[in-house]
Parts: C-alpha cells; structure tokens; sequence
C-alpha cells in the first residue's frame, strides 16, 4: 500500500515525539549522574555535562553500603531465578502435555496470581516468616522470590513446551527409552534456551524487586540495592542529586543488558500467556 | 492434600497409550514432577492469601501483648466509615484508569506506526527495553529527577519555551496526581506495544490489501480488519494493566511517598502504612480483601474476554 507524503512527514514526527518521550528522562539521569555539584547546582542545567566527573559514583558508594547491597541483590535473585527455573519446568511440562484436574487448576492459579495485590500475601507471609526467624534473612526473601516468579515462569515454559513437537518424544517411547529418560535426554535439550531465558527473566524481576524486600528485610545489611537506593532520598526527601543518580544508573545496568537480550522472548511469552 | 486424590489420567484425546512407561509421565509421574513448584505454591501463596482473609476478621496487631480476637466483619464496617480509605480507594481507580487508558491508545497508535515500513522504528524497539527492564525504584528516582524544581529538566525547558516560571510537580496539590500519572504511563507503555505490535503481525496482510482495494478507507480498514484481529491482545492487555496499575506501590512510594496530603496516596500505600507503620495487621488485612474483590470483578472480565478470544482461533 503507498502512503501519501504528507501522511509519511506525519508518521516520522509521531516516531520522533515517541522516541523523545522515552529517552528524555533515561538520558536525564545518565547526564545527571556525570555531573559535578556546581553544575547540579546551576540555575541553568544542561543536558551534557561541560565537566563530566565520576566523583558521583565515588560518592554513591561512600554514602550507601551499595556493595553489599549489590552482593544480596546478586544471591537472591540468582538464588530465586535457579530455584524457580529447576522447579517450574517439571511443572510446566505436566501443564503442556496433560489435561488433568491439577494442570487446570494450575493454570488458572497462574492467571488470578497475576491479579494478587500484595498486600493481602504480604502480611501472613511476615507473619509466617516471623514465626520461622526468616524475617531479616535473606532465604526468607529468596524463598518469596521464587513463588513471585513462579507464575510467569510457568507461563513462558509451558509456550516452550509446547513448541517441542510430541512427536519427539512419542518417537524415543518407541525406541524404548523410559519416561525419564525422555524427559531428560529429548525434551530438556529443546528446552534449554526456553529455560535459559526464563531463568533470566525470574533473575531481573528479583533483581527490581521492592515491595517485598522492603517489608521483610529491616537491617541495612540485609538490604537489597532497590531498598538501598531510597536511602538516597533522605528523610524529607531531600537528596544529594549527583550520587543518587550514578546509584540508581548502576543499579539498571544488569537489568537492561540481560532484558536486551530476552526481550524477544519474554514478549512471545507473554502473549502467549495473555491470549491462550 | 485432598487434591492429591484429583489428579487424574490425561484426558482422553489421546486413548490408548504406547508402551508402558512410555510419553508423558501418566499419574503417579506427574506428582513427582508438579510436587516441587506445587508445594511453594501451597505454602507460600495460597496459604498465606487464605490466612490473610482469616487476618481480616480479626483485630491482629504487631507487638502487642493479649492475645488476637476474633471481630468479625468489624474491620470492613470500620473501613466502610473510614474516610481515609475511601480517599484512597478513590485516587486508586483514578490512577488505574488515568495510567491505563492513555497507556493503551498511546501503545496502540505506536504500535500502527511501527508496523509500518518506517526507518529508525529498531530505535524504537531498542529504547522500548529501558522503561521495562528497569527497577520501578530507579524509574521513580530518575523522574524525580526530571521534575526536580530547580535542577529538572522539564522545568528548564518549559522555561527555555517560555512557559511558566517552574512548578514542584510532585508537591503540588493539583499537579502531583498527573505528574505520577505520567510516570505511570510512560512506564507501562512499551509492554502494551509490543504485546499489541505481536498482535498486529498475526493479522494477515491480504485481508489489508482486498480492504484497499475495495476502496476502504484507513479508518474502516481499522475496524474492519485490523481491530478485529488485535481485540483480544488489546482485551488481555488493557484488564491485567489495569490491575497491576491499581495494585502497583514502588513507583509512587518512590515519587510522593503518597503526598502531598494523601493525593497520590494509592490503596497499596494506604494498607502498607496501616500493616507496618501502624501494625494494624487485621485491618490491612481487611482492605486487601476489598482490593481482591474489586479485582476479581475485573478478572472476571478478562477471563471472559480470553475465553472469548480462544473461541474465535
């Protein structure tokens, strides 16, 4: 189909106020994160900054314990996506290939944990973790992390599975190979890229995590990097601009390189899920 | 459980099995392999849902020292008359709808363009990965930083065009709810386009091109051909955004912490002060049970409008 020219200038201008809109705060913080005080300080910021410094990054470290907060993000959120991963995919794979009661009940499971509002889980599960002294300790987070991820992940593998033709398998009972060994020698290869980004993706919704690792994690040393970062607002929420941007800037970078490269995934994934 | 009695055969689409052992694990196999997901499940997610309805008749508090009673539907009339909560209740569907809708047509117009064969629209997809991938934490830091009175850019450049001499934004009275809703959509939007954008790819082209060539214009080209095709998507997408706007905290806990005088203050902020600043488990507990509710109706909905749309593949 042809576009008239005037409807084609139309179009681009829409892409460009688009593409203005999404990059105008990213690159805000980026720029904010490199200046140096006297510029943060000038009645007229710029967008690049005329002194570009790294002393904001030095500063973001000093001020807030992010090392380490970085090292508990990392455990848990590793922690949770392998657990999560190891016990969903057994899961998923009854979900695909059987039509019984349980993978039913499954599957709408999934569908109404998506609608959760936190706060009703939020307060048992203090409770719970209270009474089991996994308040303030990192499996407790973990092991609140993995049931989180768990909806999502279901739904991405049981796409997965289903994409392995049943064929396969059906081909390898034939040849005798037990149920087992099917399972581990056919359908698993198939899967794994499947798993790998399912896995990624258990890893960065943990890594963004708040809610939960606000309530259940009190001591700053337990502290997770989404929690830490707010400690830059300080209390009246007045906050030293400079660090709490290069805090909040390498907070991303994980997130953003991994999500870069399973987006493509992730979205088949989702609609998937969505419209099934 | 009881349940582990349910679990049955695969159904009967596929009689006769092979050979013993052979193809999907049948019953007992099927336990072994749904019984390390399910267990987390049970325990850490249906369980706790289910004790925090039971929460929500009773008068829990932290710390205290006598032991919990039993109220019975006390929290919810107490809520009822709780004008706090109705406020609450009020700028959450507010800012559900306000982030949801704009969020959807935005999406929807972006998605149309960038279906088309334009250059530069990979910069698009490209940039569409920061709002998502990243931590809701930093997006309400990094637009803190954009309506920051004196260092922000968008001050600075409503003053550069002229506009105004800088407003506080977030501590405005008036302004705060619309600058969160910004937040929101902007946030949100890129998930909504490319889920609408996969959707738009399954629609067949040849139904595009005979609707041309019958002289249809793009208007009825749209609602005859591509809506149909994308409703669907656009259903499931526009009823979970929904409610994960209404049950979304981080973001504006991040931005107004609920202010300026509880005009941004979402009903998750509202319950999470009364559970862990006030330690009023139970009514916490009471006001989660009316979101779910609230949430249910709409859930409803979308299954609804799944259903719906398996029936038309």
């Amino acid at each position: 189909m042809r576009t008239s020219k005037p409807a084609r200038a139309g179009q681009y201008l829409a892409l460009l106020a688009y593409l203005v809109f999404l990059a105008f705060p990213f690159l805000w913080l980026v720029s904010t994160a490199f200046k140096p005080p006297r510029e943060l300080a000038s009645l007229h910021p710029t967008w690049i900054p005329k002194d570009p410094t790294l002393d904001n990054f030095r500063q973001a470290f000093d001020e807030q314990p992010l090392l380490r907060a970085a090292g508990n993000s990392l455990l848990v959120a590793v922690s949770a996506a392998v657990i999560a991963v190891v016990i969903a995919t057994p899961m998923a794979y009854v979900m695909a290939r059987h039509r019984s009661f349980l993978s039913r009940a499954a599957t709408g499971w999934v569908v109404v944990s998506q609608a959760f509002p936190f706060v009703l889980v939020i307060i048992p599960l203090f409770l719970i973790l209270k009474n089991l002294h996994l308040i303030n300790a990192l499996p407790g987070l973990i092991m609140v992390y993995v049931v989180w991820a768990l909806p999502f992940a279901l739904w991405m593998l049981v796409g997965y599975v289903r994409a392995v033709p049943r064929e396969m398998e059906e081909a390898a009972a034939v040849d005798g190979a037990g149920r087992l060994r099917i399972l581990v020698s056919v359908t698993a290869p198939l899967l794994t890229p499947g798993i790998v980004a399912t896995g990624l993706f258990a890893f960065v919704t943990a890594w963004n995590e708040f809610f939960f690792a606000l309530v259940l994690m009190k001591s700053p040393e337990r502290q997770t990097l989404p929690v830490i970062l707010t400690h830059f607002l300080g209390a009246e929420g007045v906050a030293d601009l400079g660090p709490l941007a290069a805090a909040a800037f390498l907070a991303t970078l994980p997130s953003l390189l991994i999500f870069s490269v399973i987006q493509r995934r992730i979205t088949g994934g989702l609609l998937a899920g969505a419209v099934k | 459980m009881t349940t582990a009695t349910t679990v049955k055969r695969p159904a009967t689409d596929r009689p006769a099995r092979a050979p013993r052992g052979a193809g999907p694990p049948g019953d007992r196999g099927a336990w072994f392999l749904v019984l390390p997901a399910l267990l987390p499940i049970l325990v850490l997610s249906v369980g706790p849902l289910l004790y925090g309805i039971g929460l929500s008749l009773t008068d829990a508090q932290s710390g205290r020292t006598e032991p919990t009673r039993w109220v019975g539907a006390l929290n919810f009339s107490d809520l009822l008359h709780d004008t706090l909560f109705w406020d609450s209740f009020r700028i959450g569907l507010l800012w559900a709808v306000g982030v949801t809708v704009p969020q959807f047509l935005l999406a929807l117009g972006l998605a149309l363009l960038l279906n088309q064969n334009l250059r530069f629209r990979w910069l698009a997809r490209a940039l569409a990965i920061v709002p998502w991938a990243m931590p809701e934490v930093v997006v309400g830091i990094m637009w803190r930083l954009v309506y920051h009175p004196d260092a922000g850019v968008l001050n600075q450049t409503l003053a550069d065009l002229g506009l105004g001499d800088g407003r506080d934004w977030l501590t405005g009275l008036a302004t705060a709810l619309p600058a969160v809703i910004v937040v929101g959509v902007w946030a949100g939007m890129p998930q909504t386009t490319v889920a609408l954008l996969a959707g738009l790819q399954n629609t067949p082209r040849e139904l595009h091109e005979a609707a041309a060539m019958d002289g249809a214009g793009a208007w009825r080209r749209f609602r005859t051909v591509t809506w149909p095709a994308i409703r669907p998507v656009a259903l499931a997408v526009t009823a979970l955004n929904f409610i994960w706007n209404f049950n979304s905290f981080a973001l504006v806990y991040v931005l107004t912490n609920g202010g300026p005088g509880g005009r941004t203050r979402l009903p998750m902020l509202f319950a999470y002060e009364e559970a862990f600043r006030y330690g009023q488990f139970g009514y916490a507990a009471a006001m989660g049970c009316v979101m779910v509710a609230v949430i249910s109706v709409l859930l409803a909905l979308y299954l609804v409008g799944r259903l719906k749309g398996a029936d038309e593949q």
